[in-house]
């Protein structure tokens, strides 16, 4: 698909006073009507964060108090700190930031490269290959995860690290959403460049690198959040609890402690609170790539 | 994707016959291009297609082995013909699995794709604030499964949960949600319709910002008011959009695992039982891969047929 800039605003030229058009009743019944829509969604989506946050604030017995509380009556900020103690947090956080910074690393590397190789060198039997890649881009993880388990325990990769790393790291998601990029830089830059004999290696790293910063970053910080958030992944491969991301983690915790809910949902905001930072930053970046390609998951 | 036009290379060229004494110095050029080509084009593609083949690929395609086979939790798999597939056709738990799957996806995929076009096409608007609706509507979509199941359990708590109180001043007896085999789909096909509508919506509004703002005012100048200037400009302009929006939907409503398994763990009974967390069951709780397999086939034929109606339907359009 070709998209245009979703995250862009458009343009409204400058509205002259004399040349405004008349606001018809229809029009601003559909004003309010696209207001109140937005302000319903809204709170329909942002309460469960609000009650997550609250919740984790709260005291246990407070939680499902009747009436309902909407604020703590005391702020018990502690659980912000007990939770340290309580649970192995800074483990699942270490681990789940090592996984998703190098399976992020690996998929740029491999996937720009690959991206490249497809997009800007004619050789026989590319378009072959890149239909495998596409075809399996259709088929869900779910469908292969048994052979794939299989395979990768009788090498005696099952809990480790590389299980994890390699799990992610080479997915076709990366490759299509880079060469969706390659393919719209003009063919004539990469040409004139080698006909004044740069190599193949030194027109991707001196003239399109450069260029697709922008793409590099959105496939960065989608992959990055996929890792972030996986939880089948680990959830089969990880057995040895120093192992666990916080997704493994949270969840143990919650089987362990499944009536401390003030303490669940501390974790629970612990969890998804540096992804939210990480989205908040790069959700241009972001929406755009998800806007041009889709996203994996 | 991927059309474009492969170079023109005689079959011999392959063989990179060096001996052969051409007289036309350009075919010879030409031929070591193509070599060179070769060789720097698989160099760059073997970094990710080696890790691809072995990770992906080659499960893809040991899947239509191993789902005619017996494999416990060790030893090699064995062979049994059409043993699994006559089992899987009387197997109550796996059809229970399978039409779960069904009314999970038919529910699911209109009521996402009508509020996903609908705040679409709010963004799409003039209205003020929508570049601070497009970050909230996407929130849900990066929320962690785990975080987010288990928020939704709380508030869907039957007796104390935000939910039921919330109902409870418009009915008395409200819905036992995730404790009652009928409405613990339900419960789940909110919570996922919540996290998934911010996605597509942006795949939707990138669709309605390439129809050019001309057949509007065409439309306009004509006489149509916004009804049927949505019927007869949106509509017919977002057909492609449209048709990407839903079968990715389709197969990501088939493929649901995790927030059933998080959620519900399938329960109660087996009335949010799935297709793939029946798959995750047979595998990693009773050891048989074998028929695991077998399962997984039949969701990845599933997934295939959806596809295959999206290459038809691209080929059809591009004649």
């Amino acid at each position: 698909m070709s998209m245009s800039q979703v995250t862009s605003e458009s343009k409204i030229p400058e509205q002259i006073a004399w040349n405004k058009p008349k606001r018809s009743p229809a029009k601003i019944v559909g004003t309010v009507i696209g207001y109140s829509g937005m302000l319903v969604v809204s709170v329909f989506t942002l309460l469960p964060f609000f009650w997550m946050i609250t919740s984790s604030l709260k005291s246990n017995n407070e939680i499902y108090s009747i009436p309902i509380k909407w604020f703590p009556s005391t702020w018990h900020w502690e659980n912000y700190i007990h939770i340290w103690t309580q649970a192995d947090m800074s483990t699942w956080l270490l681990n789940t930031i090592f996984f998703s910074v190098v399976v992020t690393l690996l998929q740029v590397f491999t996937g720009s490269f690959a991206a490249y190789g497809f997009s800007k060198i004619r050789f026989r039997g590319r378009n072959a290959l890149f239909l495998i890649y596409i075809a399996t881009m259709a088929v869900p993880w779910q469908a292969y995860m048994i052979p794939q388990f299989k395979m990768l325990s009788s090498l005696g990769l099952s809990d480790t690290r590389w299980s994890i790393v390699l799990l992610q790291a080479f997915g076709a998601f990366g490759v299509f959403m880079m060469k969706q990029f390659y393919d719209s830089i003009p063919e004539e830059l990469s040409e004139a460049a080698r006909l004044d004999g740069l190599s193949e290696f030194g027109i991707y790293r001196r003239i399109i690198l450069p260029l697709s910063g922008s793409s590099i970053a959105a496939l960065a910080i989608i992959t990055f959040t996929n890792t972030w958030n996986d939880y089948m992944g680990p959830l089969i491969y990880l057995r040895s609890q120093n192992l666990y991301t916080i997704q493994l983690g949270l969840k143990l915790f919650i089987s362990q402690y499944s009536a401390d809910f003030a303490m669940i949902m501390t974790g629970s905001v612990l969890s998804v609170l540096p992804i939210l930072v990480v989205f908040l930053i790069g959700q241009n970046q972001f929406i755009e790539g998800i806007a041009t390609s889709g996203m994996k998951g | 994707m991927g059309e474009v036009a492969e170079p023109k290379t005689s079959s011999n060229a392959r063989n990179g016959n060096s001996h052969r004494k051409s007289g036309d110095g350009a075919v010879v050029e030409a031929k070591a291009i193509s070599r060179r080509n070769l060789r720097n084009g698989l160099l760059f593609i073997a970094p990710n297609f080696l890790g691809f083949m072995f990770l992906i690929l080659g499960p893809v395609i040991a899947l239509f082995y191993i789902a005619f086979t017996r494999w416990s939790a060790f030893g090699d798999p064995k062979f049994t013909g059409t043993h699994n597939w006559v089992r899987l056709a009387h197997d109550k738990i796996f059809w229970a699995s399978f039409w779960n799957t069904f009314y999970y996806s038919v529910v699911h995929i209109p009521l996402t794709l009508i509020i996903a076009f609908a705040l679409a096409v709010l963004l799409n608007s003039k209205l003020k604030g929508r570049t601070f609706f497009r970050t909230v509507a996407f929130f849900p979509y990066i929320t962690s499964i785990v975080a987010a199941a288990q928020v939704w359990s709380m508030l869907f708590d039957p007796k104390s949960g935000p939910i039921n109180m919330f109902l409870r001043l418009f009915i008395s007896n409200p819905p036992n949600w995730l404790g009652s085999t009928a409405w613990a789909m339900p419960a789940v096909i909110i919570v996922a319709t919540w996290r998934e509508v911010g996605y597509y919506m942006i795949l939707l509004l990138a669709g309605l910002q390439t129809i050019p703002g001309e057949l509007y005012e065409a439309a306009q100048l004509d006489g149509a008011n916004g009804w049927q200037r949505f019927w007869h400009v949106t509509v017919p302009s977002m057909r492609p959009t449209l048709f990407f929006v839903i079968v990715t939907l389709t197969i990501g409503s088939f493929k649901i695992l995790d927030l059933t398994l998080v959620m519900t763990d399938g329960g109660p009974g087996t009335s949010t039982l799935v297709l793939a967390q029946y798959v995750y069951r047979v595998a990693f709780d009773r050891s048989d891969f074998g028929y695991a397999s077998t399962v997984s086939l039949v969701l990845f034929a599933v997934c295939m047929v959806v596809t295959l109606i999206q290459f038809w339907y691209n080929n059809r359009k591009a004649d």
